[in-house]
């Protein structure tokens, strides 16, 4: 990487640390005491339920919006009074496509690389284009690109500069999965060069591609680790119950199991029955009474992400709606 | 971090982005660019040709008391000149202020029964014509026709029996009442007045837009994550516009002069260089008009906020100094009252620097207040 004078990031040991971030609009509270620690060379995982406060939390940490209380850093730089160095050493990709649809691909690529001052502009903008494949389609106006390609191209043109950090806002969201599994091999590249990653997602399959989760919702942060620790955290146990006939008795035994005591969750894949509870042994018992007589077979099995997530959200609601 | 403060840091090749980008989204925005000329174009059609100011053929009844070979030969002159259009006889002069009255006529001619007699007497008879002046301008060129009439007719018609009054004043004059507006003064102002009507209405919308539009489309959060500084994102917009500007300045002076025979007797530098003033002027006004909006309807409403007053009380469609005290104190906070003046200035008088110089200042100022609003006023971020 070319190290400019304007362009140093300041050594420190986090890439993003934050802490008790609050964000309000009108009466809403979207974020909530927000903390978290992002090191550099990390894919940070950022999931939580549609407008949990995602997007409002990572546009406070580029410093596009203004917390109400809180405070932290961003590559060093102060997310308060130092969003000019925070804007020109970050990469940040929008939820929806924010560029040109009226500018061709080469076009928007050059507009970004002049208003980042790109040394070598010329070189940079076409060494994205090569990278990414985009060559041959340098001449056709962004509008008329498919979604995949579209993602394509914002994320060239957020790594033109040579972030230190990207901010990825869903990246992925309506891309098919060959293109998302291209997509997550070149954030795992960027991560091995030391670049940090805080990427925003609803799918499991990249929440497992991650080092590291934050799960929140209502604006609070519920849980955050590896996936390993968030899911040993809230200590699940989980049954699989397989059986061969077709899925709708499967669905009827889900019915039949829920609020059950032991039984906190169900889930069907496929053919098989995800059971989740906390407490191992009433959970053992509750399933075995109900599947005395019925062609299913259950094994323990490991609690997957989906069934943690699917619990803090459940808790939460619970817990909100308790409130008085 | 040797960073510059804040507001002196401009960099020229963020503001040359700027501009690069917008140059080419104006070039594939074909409906914006082909407006862009078919405003002036249209406005030139409406205001110049549409609102004649030299109308023909015009409505005209005669009271003929006289029904000489003469009043004849003296109708059909009038005829013959274009101006007039002879629909009616009338019997009496009652009849010819009531359809002057009702609209239905714009001009009464009246001869009096011994016309002729007494022009063969050389008694210098007097002819009426009745005109309604509402409108000064329908009226003065008709007129003049008539009294040019005068001699011609006479001399032609007469010219046997009354060789002997060759030389001496006419034999028979024309009296003309202008009724209803008897000043009736007419200028070449509504051209020039046009560039700014169609600077201001264009300018003033097309940046009134141009940061709604990215807000709407969404790219605004893409530009705010960018390190473009305000100064330079604005005032890379305008720049596109003070081309854009200039040419639509130019397609209106060259039909001023070239369809409409507006005399140009100034300076086209002078010119130009308030022009240039004025373009500056008008897309400040857009600019701020695009940090305070929050969508481009928003945007399309400040614009006709603004263009209102500006067309009717800057002297474009009433005279100025006709106005109330308290309107033309509201008409010097707004930019087209001095261009008005200096455009019609450089135009029909001839004026330089010293004499532009009294309009010129405000209209600058006017410029820098706004864009200091401006900069005030843009968000720098989405809160």
């Amino acid at each position: 990487m070319i190290a400019r004078p304007e362009n140093r990031v300041r050594n420190s040991e986090f890439a993003i640390d934050v802490r008790g971030l609050n964000k309000h609009f009108g009466n809403k509270h979207v974020v909530d005491n927000l903390s978290l620690q992002v090191r550099p060379g990390e894919i940070f995982g950022f999931l939580g339920p549609n407008g949990s406060g995602k997007t409002t939390s990572i546009r406070l940490m580029c410093g596009l919006l203004t917390p109400d209380s809180g405070s932290g850093t961003c590559l060093g730089y102060d997310i308060r009074t130092e969003s000019d160095a925070i804007k020109r050493n970050v990469g940040y990709m929008t939820q929806r496509f924010s560029f040109w649809e009226d500018l061709s691909i080469h076009e928007n690529l050059d507009f970004v690389a002049r208003v980042y001052q790109t040394p070598s502009r010329k070189a940079a903008v076409n060494n994205a284009l090569i990278n990414l494949g985009l060559k041959e389609r340098a001449n056709q106006l962004a509008g008329t690109l498919s979604g995949g390609w579209k993602q394509r191209l914002a994320l060239a043109a957020c790594m033109l500069h040579q972030p230190a950090l990207l901010l990825l806002d869903e990246p992925t969201a309506g891309v098919d999965p060959a293109a998302r599994r291209d997509f997550w091999e070149e954030l795992h590249r960027l991560a091995a060069q030391g670049i940090s990653v805080l990427v925003s997602t609803h799918y499991m399959d990249e929440a497992e591609r991650c080092h590291k989760l934050a799960y929140i919702s209502h604006g609070a942060l519920l849980a955050q680790g590896t996936a390993q620790e968030i899911v040993a955290a809230q200590k699940l146990f989980t049954w699989a119950i397989k059986g061969e006939i077709a899925d709708e008795s499967l669905t009827r035994l889900s019915g039949m199991l829920t609020n059950k005591p032991g039984v906190l969750q169900t889930a069907a894949f496929g053919n098989v029955l995800h059971v989740t509870g906390r407490d191992p042994a009433m959970l053992e018992k509750t399933l075995r009474e109900t599947l005395v007589g019925l062609p299913y077979e259950m094994v323990r099995t490991e609690t997957g992400l989906e069934e943690v997530f699917i619990h803090l959200m459940r808790t939460s609601a619970e817990a909100r709606k308790a409130k008085p | 971090m040797n960073r510059p403060p804040f507001l002196f840091a401009f960099s020229a090749t963020r503001f040359w982005g700027v501009v690069r980008k917008e140059f080419l989204q104006l070039k594939r925005d074909r409906v914006t660019f082909a407006m862009i000329i078919g405003i002036p174009v249209m406005l030139l059609i409406l205001f110049g040709y549409a609102i004649n100011m030299d109308p023909k053929r015009l409505k005209t009844m005669v009271v003929d008391a006289d029904r000489s070979e003469f009043s004849r030969s003296f109708i059909v002159a009038m005829h013959n000149t274009d101006y007039f259009d002879f629909i009616r006889e009338l019997n009496n002069e009652t009849e010819g202020e009531a359809a002057l009255a009702r609209g239905d006529a714009q001009f009464v001619v009246n001869i009096p029964s011994d016309f002729s007699r007494r022009l063969v007497r050389g008694e210098r008879p007097a002819l009426l014509v009745i005109a309604d002046a509402t409108d000064p301008a329908a009226a003065s060129n008709a007129i003049g026709a008539v009294t040019q009439l005068v001699g011609s007719v006479a001399w032609k018609d007469l010219g046997g029996s009354l060789a002997r009054l060759n030389g001496s004043p006419p034999p028979f004059e024309v009296l003309v009442h202008r009724r209803y507006n008897p000043e009736g003064i007419t200028q070449y102002n509504i051209v020039p007045g046009l560039m700014g009507i169609i600077l201001t209405m264009t300018m003033v919308m097309m940046t009134g837009l141009a940061m709604t539009r990215e807000r709407e489309r969404g790219t605004m959060e893409n530009l705010l994550a960018t390190p473009v500084r305000p100064l330079e994102m604005m005032t890379g917009k305008i720049v596109p516009y003070i081309f854009i500007g200039l040419l639509q300045a130019s397609i209106i002076l060259l039909a001023a002069i070239v369809l409409f025979g507006v005399p140009f007797v100034g300076g086209i530098v002078e010119l130009y260089g308030i022009l240039l003033a004025y373009i500056a002027a008008t897309l400040t006004v857009g600019i701020t008009i695009s940090s305070l909006a929050r969508n481009q309807l928003q945007g399309v409403q400040m614009t006709f906020f603004f263009f209102l007053p500006n067309i009717l009380i800057s002297g474009f469609v009433f005279p100025f100094y006709g106005m109330p005290y308290w309107a033309q104190v509201i008409a010097h906070a707004l930019p087209m009252t001095y261009f008005n003046r200096l455009v019609r200035g450089i135009m029909l008088k001839g004026n330089s620097w010293p004499d532009l110089w009294p309009d010129l200042w405000p209209l600058m100022a006017f410029t820098v207040i706004l864009m200091g609003i401006a900069l005030k006023f843009y968000r720098r971020t989405l809160d």
